[in-house]
């Protein structure tokens, strides 16, 4: 009886959990289907605790370090969700990926340190423990390389942007690959286990810390795809077919998604794992050059323009979501709006190097969601555009992506501001974007710079509007 | 071939066809969201940290290695579906606020 109580519960957990992700693809459902997800997630707890009631029971002491590990865990995540600021969501999302394929890494070390009693013997239950000790030690570290990196607590090494990492990391995985035969050989041996551990942890690092800021969404997103497997990996060790289910749909949503936002870069995986092609013009200066005629501005000139504008396009980008503008430059669009100027936000599928970090930022501000046109949408509108306002963004402006085939960037999508009648880029200064390369949308006479962080270029610009006259209701 | 293994092995390609149908199309908007949702359900690993705990009798490096396991799996799993659901809530509740201004 309890077993059919069981297979009930375990089915109605992965029925929840696939309309949780297929509600989350879409705007109207999505927030109710991240619930739905949740619910699922403690259906399919409670489930496993009151089977394990019925069947074996649960002592004790099992119970106090299942409190432990819930109140620890638990306090924690809700303490971190609730305190990090919306524009460090990638750094974030990193964060927590690494922490479930740490689960996965030691429940693996742990059916492969006490296979008796995890019940988890056999060969199959041992290529099992590799593969989630590989996977999850990968997705660990990893991820939390890609956070530091993010965060800009770490910064690349210098050989490690030599071809000698390829070398490094190709013995890394061989020397996992001689430590997982080794397991297999000795059935289980801790030898073999610990080299496994060790070279798949630097592995993970090796791998991840040579991709460049960029590059690095795609990057968690394949992460967290990994952290899929782990999951399927760990239901396998410990014969739960509800993990494998959840584990396996979250590693295949998750590539679909790294291919997604591959697609939106015109990048190949392949590149951006292995190439490093726009990193490596940054360092030797490919496609690089000095600026030559600038056009820079003040403020006050950019409030003019603007005032006198009827159709405005602000294209935000990174610099907007370090600089925390979002809320200012939502005010400078009120403004504007209260004039009856039209004013409308150019999403590129990457700005904020996360495909829908913008969306989320701008929506934060109160952005209506109907303001945010998509590239495809908006690109044919720029030729009837009288001012588009760049904040913070660089490459995804960059017409040489249209014009100049030797260019890096050359066949990636991008806005065509420069067909606007006038382009406002408010930047700190004249560094290159994220891939290194030369703007020439900078040097185009249609083109002014206003030269400063994107939150005060925005308050100073307020302070101009409002005494123009404009948002005087 | 162990039947239970044939069966995982179905089930497991079962499970990556649906991960790979259900998320077909998705508006850039959400992918974020969206990668911060499965990423909360990767999570799921909190099953198998349980199972060992329950399992481990009163081998105390179990017992703490579970825990452990369950810590990380937590606090991935409830630290992703708030964070997730607060970027979500930025989208439903916009028109309400709209109003109120």
């Amino acid at each position: 009886m309890t077993d059919i109580l069981r297979y009930a519960i375990e089915l109605g957990a992965v029925l929840l959990l696939a309309l949780g992700i297929k509600g989350l693809s879409k705007v109207r459902s999505a927030r109710g289907a991240n619930q739905l997800a949740a619910v699922a997630m403690a259906l399919a707890v409670l489930g496993l605790l009151f089977n394990s009631l019925a069947t074996t029971g649960i002592s004790a002491s099992a119970w106090i370090w299942i409190l432990l590990g819930t109140l620890a865990g638990g306090v924690l995540g809700a303490i971190t969700a609730q305190r990090v600021p919306m524009t460090s969501m990638p750094e974030t999302v990193a964060l927590f990926n690494g922490c479930g394929g740490m689960s996965s890494l030691l429940v693996a070390l742990a059916a492969a340190l006490y296979p008796q009693a995890l019940e988890a013997t056999g060969a199959v239950a041992l290529v099992s423990i590799v593969v989630s000790v590989f996977v999850g030690a990968i997705t660990f570290t990893g991820s939390i390389v890609a956070m530091a990196k993010l965060q800009g607590w770490l910064s690349t090494p210098g050989w490690m942007q030599s071809r000698l990492r390829h070398a490094v990391n190709i013995a890394l995985a061989v020397l996992a690959l001689i430590g997982a035969i080794e397991m297999l050989r000795t059935s289980g041996g801790a030898t073999g286990l610990w080299i496994v551990v060790i070279a798949s942890g630097l592995l993970g690092i090796g791998v991840t810390l040579p991709i460049g800021g960029a590059d690095m969404p795609v990057v968690i997103s394949l992460l967290n795809s990994y952290s899929g497997v782990a999951a399927a990996a760990a239901g396998f060790v410990v014969g739960s077919q509800l993990l494998i289910v959840a584990g396996a749909m979250v590693g295949a949503a998750g590539l679909i998604l790294t291919q997604v936002m591959c697609d939106g870069m015109n990048r190949s995986l392949l590149s951006v794992l292995f190439g490093g092609a726009l990193g490596a013009s940054a360092t030797s200066g490919g496609g690089g050059g000095e600026y030559t005629n600038i056009t820079s501005c003040s403020t006050e000139e950019c409030a003019l323009t603007l005032e006198a504008a009827e159709r405005v396009v602000i294209v935000p980008g990174y610099g907007l979501a370090v600089a925390q503008a979002q809320h200012t430059l939502r005010e400078v669009t009120r403004v504007l709006e209260s004039a009856g100027i039209d004013v409308t936000y150019a999403i590129h599928p990457v700005a904020g190097r996360m495909p829908g970090h913008m969306n989320v930022l701008l929506a934060e501000a109160d952005v209506p969601y109907e303001q945010l046109i998509e590239m495809d949408q908006i690109n044919p509108e720029f030729p009837a555009t009288d001012v588009v306002l760049v904040l913070g963004a660089n490459d995804v402006v960059n017409p040489q992506a249209k014009s100049d085939p030797s260019s890096p960037l050359y066949g990636m999508p991008v806005l065509d501001v420069q067909e606007a009648r006038t382009v406002f880029v408010v930047k700190r200064g004249m560094s290159a974007g994220y891939s290194g390369i030369k703007n020439d949308l900078f040097e185009l006479a249609n083109t002014s710079m206003v030269f400063g962080d994107a939150k005060k270029v925005l308050g100073d610009l307020l302070v101009e509007l409002k005494d123009l006259g404009l948002g005087k209701t | 071939m162990d039947p239970t293994f044939v069966e995982f092995l179905w089930v497991l390609l079962l499970g990556s066809l649906l991960g790979l149908e259900l998320i077909g199309k998705v508006p850039p908007t959400l992918h974020t969201p969206l990668m911060s949702g499965a990423n909360a359900i990767s999570g799921i690993t909190v099953l198998a940290a349980l199972t060992a705990i329950i399992k481990a009798g009163d081998n105390i490096v179990l017992l703490l290695l579970g825990s452990v396991s369950l810590g990380f799996a937590l606090f991935n799993v409830i630290g992703g579906f708030l964070v997730t659901d607060r970027m979500l809530a930025m989208f439903s509740r916009k028109p309400a606020r709209k109003e109120n201004r």
